[in-house]
């Protein structure tokens, strides 16, 4: 497998890291409580075999897994839960992670130094563990994080932890050579019968989508993901098209327009023209080489709460135009758009949306600001508009909270759309205990920011895995292509691996 | 020689004093931090308590002279911080790095001598001949090369096509994978190196001591090599010193590229990411290593031509 977002792995300590990157060998490494079924499109429970919800809808009792071993041989127990996600809540450190356990009762006690016990969570006996959290939203959601993974105490106590991870996943860790690979071996004690089939597991790190393409075609790497211009050609190659693995991924790419610093962007119909002005289609066909499916509001296809009956909007500059004049905007306005160099949600797409917008009389200021750069204005709230990709999923109530009036800046609220119908949706479905009838509210909450447009919905993006022949057992994880749960990969005869 | 070593040794400490400072300062008014980074993909949401527990932990919060004062006064014992990515000493990630990078540098620098000390030596001993030509051809080109695109073309030819040598990687470690991106991060240097041995080496042929000497009946091959040889090598030395300092900072394109496990590839997603401490410790590893290499070659000098030696 290859790990293609950097030249380097940031650590082996999945509490450690968010990135993407990283997760693709702590999938192999550690396991978490749950875990994301690629197949049945939903969460699952990992570590444990059964749980029950207390009729309030905010304690769970977790009967855990009696056959999941560390890879130091020792067996998983209640207590590894208490200690990692105790861990997590460290008042010295920031844990990515805490942002998940903080959902825990008491939690925050902790994280604000003021217990050292989160009073959420009761060991019942070794294989029973009883949670308390302080919402009613599916904790699922949360504890499948890769931040959030288990890991045995007296081997964090160490020290050292990254350098030689010990966890529960089907695979233990042999040797990391930095910037160049990991390698993992079967671990014989993995809980699920017969898993994994492969013998061996390596993680190559290759940043360079030239040199990926070159290595693939060599035969030397098994799986590669695809950038716009390879896509093209591997779909081309009568061989190479036989082995592509597409999935439209939980991320929405949008220009995110500031309600609050451009007064244009405070009505509807203005929002809705930027929406009728760009030609959408023809950005995803031409810039994004097709790499890319046409997003209609802003929860991805996967989602249950994703209403399939809408259509995007379509490319109408003369519908933009009268929208624009009946919000009292004949000759356009002017706003200032960052952008980042990305090649699918960045500068060319921008460069390609400033003369249609043009030609309804908007006119655009591109800023060209590093990728770094562009949350950290969005938190502060020093952009009028910017495109980037967003996180959607899998949980559809947290990420359509970005559009919920009360929640803060700085916790992903970059729009300041106000609208009390939206709100009193999601109000509704957090305290909605039947899953069916909440995705039901959610999709009309989806529906609502369809038509009410606080930002241009550009796409979802749509991750390509290409892979060689003998590969199988490969799945299409739309949370995120490259976490594969590597125990139900194997290969056939024809593999060149001795 | 003792008074160049103590002369170079003492500009050591200003120069590292000085890139320090500057890639301190840089840093800290550049926009966007590790923090904000974390969600550069999109891929992660970072949470807003979070960051303000990473800030602190990071001490990025503490004044700008403070954190400077005290990056000096920890990396004076050696400690170069803690990396904010991994967050691990940036000493022991670099003590992983700095022997992949000294193997591509070294291996990069003997393809370079080798082939372009000889191709100039031949090109000026046949000055007009069709090696002259060929060599200076290829030099020339060498120098226009992009790494990157000579990479891939190496790649294309003896890994995909030829299937003689693995594209990419650190594999073992050995020589089947280190070929590859050695010869691309060498071919630059060779090719300067042809010219200048070429340059230099006519240059003394024509020198008046050159001509008495063979006037004495001294055989062409003693000429060559006991008057010209020596007397060309200390502008060669000079091109080979400056060269091998500069490769290692030159080699991020190669280590990239190739997937080599280096300082150059450490360094460039340490930039990219903003983990300050690593960066700073690349910057100051490569720095240091293109200091040494300088007082290497000003001792060699003393070595070669005794009249440094007297000045």
């Amino acid at each position: 497998m290859t790990a293609p977002y950097a030249a380097s792995f940031g650590s082996l300590d999945p509490h450690v890291t968010p990135r993407a990157q990283d997760d693709i060998v702590n999938k192999a490494i550690h396991r978490t409580l749950y875990n994301w079924n690629t197949a049945a499109n939903k969460l699952e429970l990992e570590l444990a075999k059964s749980v029950s919800v207390s009729p309030d809808g905010l304690t769970y009792t977790y009967k855990l897994r009696d056959d999941a071993y560390f890879h130091n041989g020792r067996k998983m127990t209640a207590d590894d839960l208490i200690f990692s996600y105790s861990r997590i809540m460290d008042s010295t450190k920031g844990y990515p992670g805490a942002r998940y356990v903080r959902l825990i009762k008491g939690a925050v006690d902790v994280e604000k130094n003021q217990s050292k016990e989160i009073s959420g969570l009761k060991k019942i006996d070794d294989f029973t563990l009883e949670m308390t959290i302080t919402d009613r939203v599916d904790p699922g959601y949360y504890f499948f994080a890769g931040t959030t993974a288990i890991l045995p105490r007296e081997e964090v106590e160490k020290g050292n932890f990254a350098s030689s991870p010990v966890g529960l996943g089907p695979f233990k860790f042999k040797e990391h050579i930095p910037g160049s690979r990991v390698t993992t071996e079967r671990f014989d004690k993995f809980y699920k019968t017969g898993k994994p089939y492969l013998d061996k597991l390596e993680v190559l790190i290759m940043a360079e989508a030239a040199a990926r393409d070159v290595a693939f075609r060599n035969k030397e790497i098994d799986t590669s993901i695809l950038g716009p211009a390879q896509y093209v050609a591997y779909r081309a190659d009568p061989q190479l098209s036989k082995g592509i693995l597409e999935v439209a991924e939980m991320f929405t790419r949008a220009i995110t327009m500031n309600h609050e610093s451009i007064k244009p962007f405070q009505d509807k119909r203005v929002r809705q023209a930027i929406n009728y002005a760009i030609d959408a289609n023809l950005i995803i066909s031409r810039l994004v080489k097709d790499k890319a499916y046409r997003a209609t509001s802003w929860l991805p296809p996967s989602s249950a709460a994703f209403d399939k009956t809408v259509k995007p909007y379509p490319y109408d500059p003369e519908k933009a135009k009268k929208l624009l004049a009946e919000a009292g905007y004949p000759n356009g306005f002017e706003f200032e758009l960052t952008t980042s160099q990305n090649e699918s949600w960045g500068l060319p797409i921008v460069e390609a949306i400033i003369p249609m917008l043009a030609r309804v009389g908007i006119k655009v200021k591109p800023k060209l600001v590093e990728v770094t750069v562009l949350t950290e204005l969005a938190m502060k709230g020093e952009h009028q508009a910017y495109i980037g990709s967003n996180l959607t999923g899998p949980d559809s109530l947290a990420t359509l909270r970005c559009y919920y009036s009360k929640t803060p800046r700085t916790a992903c609220n970059y729009t300041g759309l106000k609208n009390a119908e939206f709100d009193k949706l999601l109000d509704d479905a957090a305290q909605e205990g039947d899953m069916a009838k909440r995705d039901e509210l959610l999709k009309k909450a989806n529906n609502l920011l369809y038509d009410e447009a606080p930002v241009w919905f550009f796409n979802y993006n749509k991750a390509v895995l290409a892979y060689q022949p003998w590969v199988r057992g490969l799945q299409a994880n739309p949370t995120e292509i490259t976490h594969q749960y590597p125990e139900d990969i194997w290969v056939d005869a024809s593999s060149p691996a001795k | 020689m003792l008074l160049v070593l103590g002369r170079r040794l003492a500009n050591v400490v200003p120069t590292m004093l000085a890139v320090v400072a500057l890639v301190f300062l840089l840093f800290s008014v550049l926009p966007g931090s590790f923090i904000s980074g974390m969600n550069e993909d999109g891929r992660s949401a970072m949470d807003p308590a979070v960051m303000e527990r990473m800030r602190k932990e990071m001490g990025l919060d503490d004044p700008l002279l403070e954190r400077f004062a005290k990056y000096v006064a920890n990396t004076a014992r050696g400690d170069l911080g803690t990396s904010f990515r991994t967050r691990e000493p940036v000493t022991k990630m670099l003590s992983g790095r700095i022997w992949p990078s000294l193997k591509l540098v070294l291996a990069a620098m003997t393809f370079a001598i080798l082939v372009g000390v000889t191709l100039g030596f031949l090109a000026a001993l046949r000055p007009g001949s069709w090696i002259d030509t060929a060599s200076m051809v290829g030099a020339i080109s060498g120098l226009s090369l992009s790494q990157f695109w000579f990479g891939l073309m190496l790649m294309y030819l003896f890994a995909l096509k030829l299937q003689w040598l693995p594209s990419f990687g650190y594999g073992d470690g050995g020589l089947r994978n280190l070929v590859l991106p050695a010869i691309a991060l060498g071919v630059g240097p060779m090719a300067l190196l042809a010219r200048t041995t070429r340059a230099a080496v006519l240059d003394v042929l024509n020198a008046d001591f050159v001509r008495t000497a063979r006037s004495k009946g001294m055989s062409e091959r003693r000429v060559v090599e006991w008057h010209v040889l020596r007397n060309a090598l200390v502008l060669v030395i000079t091109i080979v010193g400056l060269q091998f300092g500069s490769l290692m900072g030159q080699a991020v394109v190669v280590e990239k590229l190739f997937a080599w496990p280096g300082v150059g590839s450490l360094m460039v997603d340490s930039v990219f990411q903003r983990d300050m401490p690593t960066v700073q410790g690349c910057i100051l590893m490569i720095v240091l290593f293109f200091l040494v290499i300088n007082t290497l070659v000003d001792l060699a000098y003393v070595v070669i031509d005794p009249r440094i030696r007297y000045q």
